[in-house]
């Protein structure tokens, strides 16, 4: 892709830089940093520790669920764990992470630019994301709220006696360091791409964070108004939503689910990009319907704001409506099922590896099926009447936010990881937990969708009138523990790599793009001298690469035997 | 933070090292501003969106209560403001030109401007509070209300105030933040700091937000100070 050929590692032209890990050893150096990589590495560990903050209270839950009549917490405190979990789950972590981390890191490099356009804006998106994710936990700690992510009117505005405005307060400023990422993206792909980087050599990542930042900045606006609108009516009784005064408790949902449908895109479209640059370098092979792939992120977050309505098919919105709403979300299916076949067709007469960061590309491909396809179910609007706000649901969106944006997530960071360090991680290990957490995911939430499917209500503490229910609960529950302990796995390898790992160099996978020609870990500037790009994207001849793959493991097999018969002759 | 690479041109200096060059860097500031200004739209959409639906739903109710909003106090600060931004597409070219004095002047005039604004909003709210017309539990209708007006019910009143409080509070607080803003451009200038005397884009950016704050409110005069019946 780029002038030098990335395979053989020529003498270096210019006299070496400390890498950003180096590049100042004080906390200031970190706290007070532009570098749009050392940023990220603060986005990982923040968005880290609310991963594990969210997973906790999600423990909770399945314990509680072990039970008709609930193990371990009151009806009140469930409730409080609940939207405990969904806040920080989805504005402290699958929101910001993907861009926040992995995008921070690579999008400067991806296109051959020193940073972001803004990087004091993007160290105060960091902040911005701190003082909220700080005012959250304070919330917490004075007891929490009990509405549920969502934060429905009226009884978020009116009834509930929780922490419900600090809370609020803590999302609005959350929003602000998603915009600060989101026009700090949009700005540098337009205008920092380096010379002969067209927008028809963008790798398909660079594609989706473009896609992601357009959503960003048009729909998080409005969730912040909003929200902001509920925090003024609880201080000030200002009758927006309330329907004392003639509002509209309604119009709540209507704008809430303005911003998180297409906060949802926000959440898998990066995912996709990290899926199609794992395909594209485990197979070998350019990405098969490039045009496609790129103007399908595109199409998502067009049509991902015209189909908000189908969060609300039994809200009061009128008949015709829903029937709108029903008809756009199964057009909007259509971008993502392009994209899942245009991987699959990828692996087609590719050379493929089957290393850590495609293991988990794979089973993001066969949970992300299954997550979307549910979607349609519930965009039909007769089943989604029995299937609406029941496990089904629940199902659904874990199948496509965990199986897919996690998942793609943990393949990014794994793909990425020695870029990152610059160390190796033990790849046996890496497909272990791979595998694990598939196999605990797919035991956690497809039980959920019989459950559902039999009537089990979402946001229930007990179900002590239908006990039937109980054995799906606990295969529920066991899953979650196999979930757990598949995301622990991968802490403690990752942290063993970083001083024990062997030194990755700066093509391990033998990939191509920009990153792959810079030192690991990259020096502050990423390059030493501006990239110039002549070759078109994802420039792999997979027959030439399988055979080279033959001849390797040849060589390897031979070594084998070899040491087989030695080892036979000392017998 | 210059880049070694200088390419001869006498604005190199100016530019942040992750860009290239000066055209670079301009056109990347200039494209984050109209960036954040769709942001700001989107902003006050929401709240557009909402006055439009109620609108719809209580036209006759809005119209009887718009009658006690000050109709010539409004349309003296829209003046006011059509008057700033004139100010300030002056200072913007004075600083094309370098002309520091002219930047310095054109920008004192948008100051007064919205300093202006600001005071006539402060007398048309403090009115409303001294009658009661406040958001809150004592929300007050009645006494002291146009003729008209009064015949609306309190609740209807109430979430018609809603709208006006909260979309010309936020647009309020816009102002707020252009006073500050303008006012570090201000010392900079005054300061001759190179940083805006040597590069007419900071100043620029300025005039963009300031012209975004002053057409949200042409949007707002109308909806809230001439309704029609
Ligand atoms: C393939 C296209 C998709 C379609 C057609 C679809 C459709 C739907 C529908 C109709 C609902 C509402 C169910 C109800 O409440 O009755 C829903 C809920 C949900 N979906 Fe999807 N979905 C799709 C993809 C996704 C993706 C990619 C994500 C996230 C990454 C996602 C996340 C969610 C979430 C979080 C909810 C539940 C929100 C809540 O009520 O708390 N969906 N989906
Ligand atoms: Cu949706």
């Amino acid at each position: 892709m780029s002038a030098v050929d990335i395979r053989t590692e020529e003498a270096p032209r210019h006299a070496p830089q400390p890498s950003y890990l180096q590049n100042g050893h004080t906390i200031k150096s970190w706290l007070l940093t532009g570098d749009h990589k050392r940023i990220a590495i603060l986005y990982l560990i923040s968005t880290g520790f609310f991963f594990f903050l969210g997973s906790i209270a999600a423990g909770a839950i399945r314990w509680q669920l072990t039970s008709p009549r609930g193990e371990l917490m009151t009806l009140e405190v469930y409730n409080k764990m609940f939207s405990a979990h969904g806040v920080i789950m989805v504005f402290m972590f699958l929101v910001p992470t993907i861009p926040a981390v992995l995008g921070n890191f690579l999008v400067p490099i991806m296109i051959g630019a020193r940073d972001l356009a803004f990087p004091r804006l993007n160290l105060a998106s960091w902040y911005m994301y701190m003082v909220g994710g700080v005012l959250i936990l304070v919330a917490m700690a004075m007891g929490g709220v009990d509405t549920g992510w969502t934060f429905y009117t009226p009884y978020s505005s009116i009834y509930s006696s929780s922490q419900v405005s600090l809370t609020l307060v803590g999302a609005f400023i959350v929003g602000f360091s998603s915009i600060f990422t989101g026009l700090n993206f949009i700005v540098t792909i337009h205008k920092m791409r380096a010379p002969g980087m067209t927008w028809d050599r963008l790798p398909l990542y660079i594609w989706s964070h473009y896609a992601t930042s357009i959503i960003i900045i048009l729909a998080t606006p409005v969730v912040a108004i909003t929200l902001l609108c509920v925090v003024l009516e609880r201080a000030f009784r200002i009758g927006i939503f309330s329907p004392e005064l003639g509002g509209d408790p309604v119009l709540f949902q209507h704008l809430f689910w303005f911003y998180s449908h297409p906060a949802v895109y926000i959440m898998v479209l990066p995912g996709m990009g990290i899926i199609s640059e794992l395909m594209s370098a485990f197979s070998r092979k350019p990405v098969f319907g490039y045009k496609f792939i790129a103007g399908s992120s595109l199409a998502i977050a067009a049509i991902g704001f015209l189909v908000w309505g189908h969060h609300m098919f039994v809200s009061s919105q009128s008949m015709y409506q829903g029937l709108v709403f029903s008809l756009l979300s199964f057009v909007v299916a259509v971008p993502s099922a392009i994209k899942v076949f245009n991987w699959t067709a990828t692996m087609w007469k590719g050379s493929v590896r089957l290393q850590t960061p495609m293991i988990y590309a794979l089973c993001f491909m066969g949970l992300f099926v299954v997550g979307g396809l549910t979607g349609l179910y519930l965009s039909t609007l007769a089943t989604d009447v029995h299937l609406t706000a029941t496990y089904f649901v629940v199902a659904h969106f874990h199948y496509v936010m965990v199986g897919g944006t996690i998942l793609a997530y943990l393949g990014g960071l794994h793909f990425w990881w020695p870029k990152m360090t610059g160390r190796m991680y033990p790849d046996s290990w890496g497909k272990l937990s791979a595998i694990i957490i598939f196999v605990g995911f797919n035991l956690t939430f497809f039980p959920q969708f019989i459950l559902g499917f039999l009537g089990m209500p979402r946001r229930y503490a007990t179900y002590a009138l239908a006990p039937q229910f109980q054995f799906y609960h606990i295969l529920s529950t066991a899953g979650a523990t196999v979930l757990g302990i598949g995301f622990l796995i991968p802490l403690f390898y990752l942290s063993w790599s970083l001083k024990h790992g062997p030194k990755a160099g700066k093509n391990p996978w033998g990939a191509k793009g920009l990153e792959w020609t810079v030192d690991s870990p990259p020096i502050t500037t990423n390059f030493y001298e501006t990239p110039i790009v002549d070759r078109p994207v994802y420039d792999y001849d997979p027959e030439e690469e399988e055979r080279q793959f033959q001849i390797e493991l040849d060589a390897e097999r031979e070594m084998r035997e070899k040491l087989a018969a030695t080892r036979g002759g000392q017998d | 933070m210059a880049t070694e690479a200088a390419h001869g041109h006498d604005q190199q200096w100016l530019v942040h090292h992750q860009y290239e060059d000066y055209e670079q860097q301009s056109e990347s500031y200039i494209v984050g501003m109209w960036a954040f200004l769709v942001t700001e739209i989107m902003f006050f959409g929401a709240l557009f969106l909402a006055y439009v639906l109620y609108r719809w739903q209580y036209q006759p109710e809005f119209y009887l209560i718009h009658k006690d909003l000050d109709w010539v106090m409004g349309g003296i600060n829209t003046t006011v403001l059509l008057f700033s931004s004139l100010a300030v597409a002056l200072a913007v070219r004075c600083a094309m030109l370098q002309d520091r004095k002219g930047v310095l002047g054109w920008l004192t005039v948008t100051q007064l401007c919205a300093a202006g604004f600001l005071v006539i909003k402060y007398f048309e709210w403090s009115h409303k509070y001294h009658k009661g017309v406040w958001l809150g539990e004592g929300f007050k209708w009645g006494e002291g209300v146009t003729k008209y007006a009064q015949d609306v019910s309190a609740n209807t009143a109430q979430l018609f105030y809603s709208l006006y409080y909260c979309m010309t509070g936020l647009h309020g607080f816009h102002v707020v933040i252009g006073i500050i803003v303008i006012g570090i451009l201000m010392r900079m200038w005054f300061k001759n700091n190179p940083l805006v005397t040597k590069d007419y884009v900071p100043t620029e950016l300025v005039g963009l937000y300031w012209h975004f704050v002053d057409l949200v409110w042409i949007f707002l005069y109308p909806l809230f100070y001439l309704m029609p019946r």
